[in-house]
Order: structure tokens, then sequence, then C-alpha cells
């Protein structure tokens, strides 16, 4: 774009914009919003819907908003009885093409599709015809794919090249016949999917969903009490959304209604995985010490995101010896769950079942790993609901959210810091290390707490921190196409970096898969929302009395009593795993 | 990045299980263009020279493609799927193309390619489980005047009801029969 301004009209009035806006845009400015499906901000244009069709003095046929830049003295009209009916014409079509099935699908009230035919005034079909047929590709652990019901947007393929560089999904075949998928139309866990669920995210429909874990989680809260041990724990980012769910203002911190709701849906006990992620932080920053003493394996690679991990192995798995053996916050938790907690109450850990309300799809599939199951194959998390899962369970329990009184997560292991609650945001697992590392470092109780140069939304953070007359280059990454940069700098070899943050959704965990849709009038991944979900972690975090992990007298409490010591023997065998390199291998 | 790092990485099996997939002569190609530019518009020379080769785009060549050109595989398949003129099975030793030219398809094209479809079990573009026949279709061969059209390998047929197409198969079903009869007795 340069800075030249081009004059142009748009239903009349006069509007001057840079060279190389679109016409969406320009029109934007007026308050005109041109329907749209497959336009999305963040990501190329592709120009494929014809939704957003225009007229523009001079030409007989339509010109699309999203993709036509403006030139001088273009007069653009946005809406006429002719427009009106080509939109409303196209939309009719791909309804044509589209299972009539809006009562039962999940994205009811939530579908693009749905409401761009509302609005456009869709009120009857005229163009009944024959409909694509596909099985629902529903045999992964996180992601499922429901071909009928994708109105090739190619929104999916976009965000999963360009934002991810899983470049996983492509559209197969032509005209009717098209269909988007992984490469052969594999399976998605046999294709390169890392599992994060970003094209769930960014669908306007229901062609990609989460593989839904309510259906056992009702049997198991069916069950007696005596039978099953019902417990369940909560990730940071999970406070920070849940109250979207039920139509409260974005960025409200629910934690106490959070864990009333949990326990009137039935659950024996209701723990925090913060707690997990203060333990993370202090095994985290042990390894990450241990490590710049000897000068081994630097830089570490943080491993709290299972999107990020299954990119690793299979994109990267020569950076394997880089990344942290330290299980993710869900994965310690769970573990201490069936473990330590199991002997504590007296029970068989075959008797407990493990909930994780997750903002994420691929901690479906992390559950499931082989290393994460106890010996005789049962897995420490039995079940991972995502926000949208768990909002649905509550309301179709009856439970008025909004009017619910704060609970109180169960204790010890409902005990957390603040460092634990940004955990949800990109930058936040580097600061609770951060915190850490430096009393540490300093060896004073008092280090310093807020690392600013770590926070915001943005894809890629770089600082350098001296410590202690330690030198600490840092980076921060979300969104793996930035990841990519930052590990293809660091193996490069010119930059020397000590400790990498990685998150694979765009924004952490706050934007995870698994999180509520946005309003229809958002775009799903606007920075935004992002900016406003972790200004609610970061607002618990400065609220809180403990703001550093290893200051959590429950952690101290819990090592004194069960684990011995950070990184020691017990340590190792019950909260570290391993990875290994994947196929099919990824190309980067 | 320092010392003692475990091997974990897969990249040198992957490479030499490729390379074992495909000739030479596309290796060196694939080679050649490594690095360039606009690399990617070269997959379509690629897949070419790989039909070329095998007279289909098998799966494991196309993720030796892939992984050796450094394109994503799904973008592989998707360019594959997309031309007609790819082809994602063997070819069967003979081949059926129904004409779906104007003048064939108004004297009743698509009866004709409905009766060899069910006759086969195959769509177009797919090859009998057998091996014997592809179904393919074409545009218009110039002989319009024997409408509706059809041609096996390279005699052509015409005009050909659903019934008779039923019995041309037949007699190269025969004639393979016969052909597999007389094998055996030798
Ligand atoms: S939004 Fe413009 S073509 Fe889809
Ligand atoms: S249309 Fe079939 S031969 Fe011409």
């Amino acid at each position: 774009m340069t800075d030249k301004m081009i004059n142009i009209t748009i239903d009349g009035e006069p509007l001057q914009v840079p060279a190389g806006t679109t016409v969406l845009k320009a029109a934007e400015k007026l308050g005109i919003n041109i329907p749209r499906l497959c336009y999305h901000p963040n990501l190329s244009i592709e120009g494929a819907c014809r939704v957003c069709v225009t007229q523009v003095k001079g030409f007989n046929h339509f010109l699309t908003a999203c993709s036509q830049e403006v030139w001088e003295g273009m007069d653009i009209q946005t809406n006429s009885p002719e427009i009106r009916q080509a939109r409303r014409d196209i939309v009719e079509l791909l309804l044509d093409n589209h299972p009539k099935d809006c009562q039962t699908c999940e994205r009811d009230g939530n579908c693009e599709l749905q409401k761009q035919a509302y609005r456009l005034g869709v009120r009857e079909r005229h163009f009944e015809g024959q409909r694509k047929r596909y099985p629902v590709e529903d045999s992964g652990k996180s992601v499922v794919r429901n071909p009928e019901k994708c109105i090739l947007c190619g929104r999916c393929v976009r965000v999963c090249a360009e934002v991810q560089g899983v470049n996983n999904l492509s559209q197969h075949g032509r005209g009717f016949h098209t269909v988007v998928g992984p490469a052969n139309l594999v399976n998605m866990d046999d294709s390169v999917c890392i599992q994060c669920g970003q094209c769930v995210a960014v669908c306007p429909t229901a062609a990609f969903l989460e593989q839904d874990h309510t259906e056992r989680v009702w049997e198991a809260l069916a069950l007696p009490r005596d039978v099953k041990h019902v417990v369940v724990h909560t990730a940071p980012a999970i406070r920070a959304t849940m109250g979207e769910m039920f139509g409260l203002p974005m960025g409200t911190p629910v934690t106490g209604k959070l864990v009333t709701a949990l326990r009137r849906l039935g659950f024996d006990a209701v723990f925090d995985t913060n707690f997990g992620a203060d333990l993370t932080i202090i095994e985290e920053a042990t390894e990450f010490l241990s490590r710049m003493e000897k000068g081994e394996n630097l830089p570490l690679l943080t491993s709290c995101s299972p999107g990020w991990v299954n990119f690793l192995e299979k994109f990267y798995p020569e950076l394997i010896p880089h990344t942290s053996t330290c299980k993710s916050p869900m994965q310690m938790m769970s573990t201490l769950l069936k473990t330590y907690y199991a002997e504590k109450k007296g029970l068989d850990p075959k008797d407990i079942y493990v909930v994780a309300i997750m903002p994420c799809v691929a901690k479906k599939f992390e559950a499931g790993r082989s290393e994460h199951t106890m010996a005789d194959g049962i897995p420490y998390t039995d079940a991972v609901l995502t926000t949208r899962e768990l909002g649905w369970m509550i309301k179709s329990y009856g439970i008025d959210f909004e009017a619910l009184p704060d609970g109180e997560f169960d204790r010890p292991l409902g005990v957390s810091s603040g460092a634990a609650d940004i955990f949800g945001a990109t930058g936040g697992v580097m600061e609770a290390a951060l915190r850490t590392a430096a009393v540490k470092l300093t060896g004073e109780e008092l280090g310093p707490l807020d690392f600013v140069e770590v926070r915001g939304v943005t894809g890629l953070k770089e600082a350098s921190l001296k410590i202690n007359g330690v030198e600490i280059n840092i980076a921060v990454s979300n969104g793996l196409t930035n990841a990519k940069h930052i590990l293809d700098a660091a193996t490069a070899g010119g930059k020397k970096y000590h400790l990498i943050e990685i998150m694979a959704c765009p924004g952490g965990c706050i934007m995870g898969g698994g999180q509520p849709y946005p309003p229809l009038d958002w775009d799903p991944m606007d920075p935004e929302i992002a900016r406003t979900r972790a200004k609610a972690l970061y607002d618990i975090d400065s609220h809180k009395q403990l703001r550093r992990s290893h200051e959590n007298p429950a952690i101290e409490h819990l090592y004194a009593e069960f684990l011995g010591q950070p990184n020691g023997e017990k340590a190792h065998e019950l909260l570290h795993t391993h990875y290994n390199a994947r196929m099919p291998r990824g190309i980067r | 990045m320092s010392h003692a790092i475990a091997n974990t990485d897969n990249w040198a099996e992957v490479k030499a299980a490729c390379e074992a997939v495909l000739p030479k002569h596309i290796l060196d190609f694939i080679e050649a263009n490594h690095g360039q530019a606009h690399s990617e518009s070269q997959l379509i020379a690629i897949l070419h020279l790989v039909q070329g080769h095998f007279g289909f785009l098998g799966q494991e060549q196309m993720h030796a493609v892939a992984q050796l050109a450094q394109i994503p595989l799904a973008k592989v398949t998707g360019v594959a799927t997309f031309y007609h003129y790819f082809r994602l099975q063997p070819r069967g030793k003979h081949i059926i193309n129904v004409c779906l030219g104007t003048a064939c398809y108004v004297k009743g094209a698509d009866k004709l390619s409905q009766r060899l479809m069910d006759e086969l079990g195959i769509q177009f573009g797919e090859t009998t489980k057998d091996g014997l026949f592809s179904l393919e279709s074409t545009r218009c061969l110039g002989t319009c005047g024997l409408a509706p059209v059809i041609m096996v390998d390279d005699q052509v047929y015409g005009p050909v009801s659903p019934a008779e197409a039923s019995l041309i198969v037949d007699k190269y079903l025969k004639k393979e029969k016969g052909a597999k009869a007389e094998a055996a007795k030798a």
C-alpha cells in the first residue's frame, strides 16, 4: 500500500482511501458491512464465495468487494434490488448444496451461513437439486471433518497454511465434486494435522468440529459416587472465556461461577489446572537453570501446547532434545489426581474419572497418547471438554450461569499463583518461568515480577534480559508460522536463544481451537478478542497475593510430602514425558 | 546449539525411502529445480514425468515428490485431483472412451455412460479391479455422423445403443478369457 489517496464514491457518498484499499474495507469506513463468507481479514483473499458482490458504474457485471481494489473515480453501489437478488441467490445456491439440519447442528445460532441467509432474506428455497453426499470423518482424536457442511470458502485451508504453516488441507477434485481435506483425503489423524483446531475456529459452518466428549462425561457423572469418583480440573484460559458462552461481555473473569457450575453438574471434586501450571513452572525452571549451568541443549523450548508438540514431532523432530520434557499442566494435574490424590483418598486410580476443561482441541489427542497412560493402560485424563462443550453442558443442564454464586476450588490441588493464570495467554508461560527463574538466579525473594516485554498478543516477541549478570535471550511465539521463523533462526545458528515459548494457537490458549465462537459480528481470530481475553487473565494475576509459582504453599507441601526434589527421580517418573519423530513428516 | 544432541531426526530415512520409489531422471529433475524461485510451478512438470513413467500417480510417488521437492502433500494431491489429465490409478488394459461431445450427448451419451458404469462397476477415470478396463470420457472425436460414439483402445464404434455397449464389453471380455485359457493350455 502506498500513501497515495484515491477518491471514490460509495452509495453516493464521496470518500478518500489509500491506494490498495479493497472495496470491502472502504465500505467499512462508512459503516457499511458488505456481506462476506470466504473473506477473513487475517488471511489471504480467495474471492471464492461471491457473496460480497457490488456494482460499479460502467461495468455490467458484478465485482467482488473483498478482492477488488479501488481506483480513482470508482463509483460503487453496495445495495440495489439486483445486488440483493444476486446475493440472495448465491446464498440460496450454497444452501441448496448443504444439509437442511440447522436445528440439530452444533453451529445452530452461531453459523455464518445461517446468518447470511437470514440477513439477505432467503425465506424460500427455489433451487432444490442434487446435493453433495459425504460421510463424516470422525475417526480423529481431536478434529472431526464433515464435508457435507463445507461451503468451499477455503478459510480452513488458508489458516492451516498461512497461520499454522501446516499445509494439511487443500481442495481436492473440481466443480461439484470439490472436497476439502488432507492429502489423499486420509483420516485426520493419519495426515500431518497437528490437531490445533484452528480450522474449527475459522470455519463459518460446522464442516470442522472437535471430537465430542460430552457423552462420556454425562455417563460418568450419572454413575453412583462409590462406583466412580468423578473429578474435574479447568485450564487457566477457561475462566477468561466461559462467560462469553452465556452472553457476558468478552473478558469477564468467571472463575467462581465456573467452579459452582461444575459442582452443580455433579463433579465430586473441582480442581484447578493452575496447580499443574505452577508445578510445571517449578519443574521447567529447574530444568532450564540446570541446562543453563551445563550449557546443554539450549535453547529450551516449552512443551505446554499439545498442538506445538505435535508440530515438533512431525515438522521439527531434530529439535526434540531441546524441548522441555515437562508434561503439560493438564497432564501433570491428571497424573497427580490418579497417584497422589488417589493415595490420599484411599481410592483405586481405576475408580477415579478425570475430566479436564481445556480451551484446546489438541488436548483431546494429548490425553490419548500412550505416554500418558498408567501401567495398565488407563489414561491419566479420561475426557477433555472444550470451553464450548462445557458451556453447552451447563446450558443443557438448565443452569443459569450468570446468577451463580462464586465457588472455590477444592484444596490442595486448587491453590495457585497468578503466574499460573497467565499461562492462558501468549507470553504467559515465559513470564511465569522468568518470575521463578529470576528468584533462583538472584537468590533474592523479591525478584522482578512483571515482565512486560513478553506481554501482548503479537505473533513474535523477543527480548534480552540480564538477571544477576546472566544474559538470557528469550523469544515468544504464537501461531506456528511464527514458531517456524524463530526455530529456523535458532537452528541457523545466528542468534543464540536460551528460552523459547511456543504456543500453537494465534494469541495462545485464550484463542485455542476449543474456545467460544465470537459473536457473529466479530471475525474469529480478531486480535482484539485475544487482547480482551488476555487482559482478564492479567487482571486476575495482578489481584492475587501469590504471584510466583514457587511461592505456592500447596506445591511446597506436595514436594515435601510426595514428590521429593524438583526434577528428582519421582518427579521425573510422574511429571515428565518424551517425544518421538512422527510420520507423516510435514513440509516446513 | 550445543554438544551431545541425541539424533531424533528422521529426515535421512524419509529421504532414502522417497528416493527409492522414483526413477533417476525424476530425482534429477527435482534436484535441478530445487530451491528455484517458482519451484512450486514445477510441480505439474514433475507430476507429468511421474505419470509418463508409471502411467499414473501412485500415492507413494506423490509422497516422495512432496518430500523431495518440499511441497506440502496436500498441494500435490490437490493439483493431481484437479486436472483431468492426471490419473491416480493404473490404466486398464483396454481404455473405453465415451464421447460426451454435443452431438453424442444429444443422441444419448449419458445413457450410454450409465450403462457402461453399471456394467463395469466403475466411474469415469477409474479402472476395473481385474485391471482390464478403464472408463474415460472425451469431447467430440470428430465422428459426429456416427453419434453416439465410443472408442475402445483405437477402435471407434457408432452409433452405439446402451445394449450394444454391453455387447462390445462382452466381446473384449471373451477375447481376454480366450487368451487366458490359451495361455493356461500352453
Ligand atoms: S467474501 Fe468476497 S468472494 Fe467471498
Ligand atoms: S460429439 Fe461425439 S463425435 Fe462429435
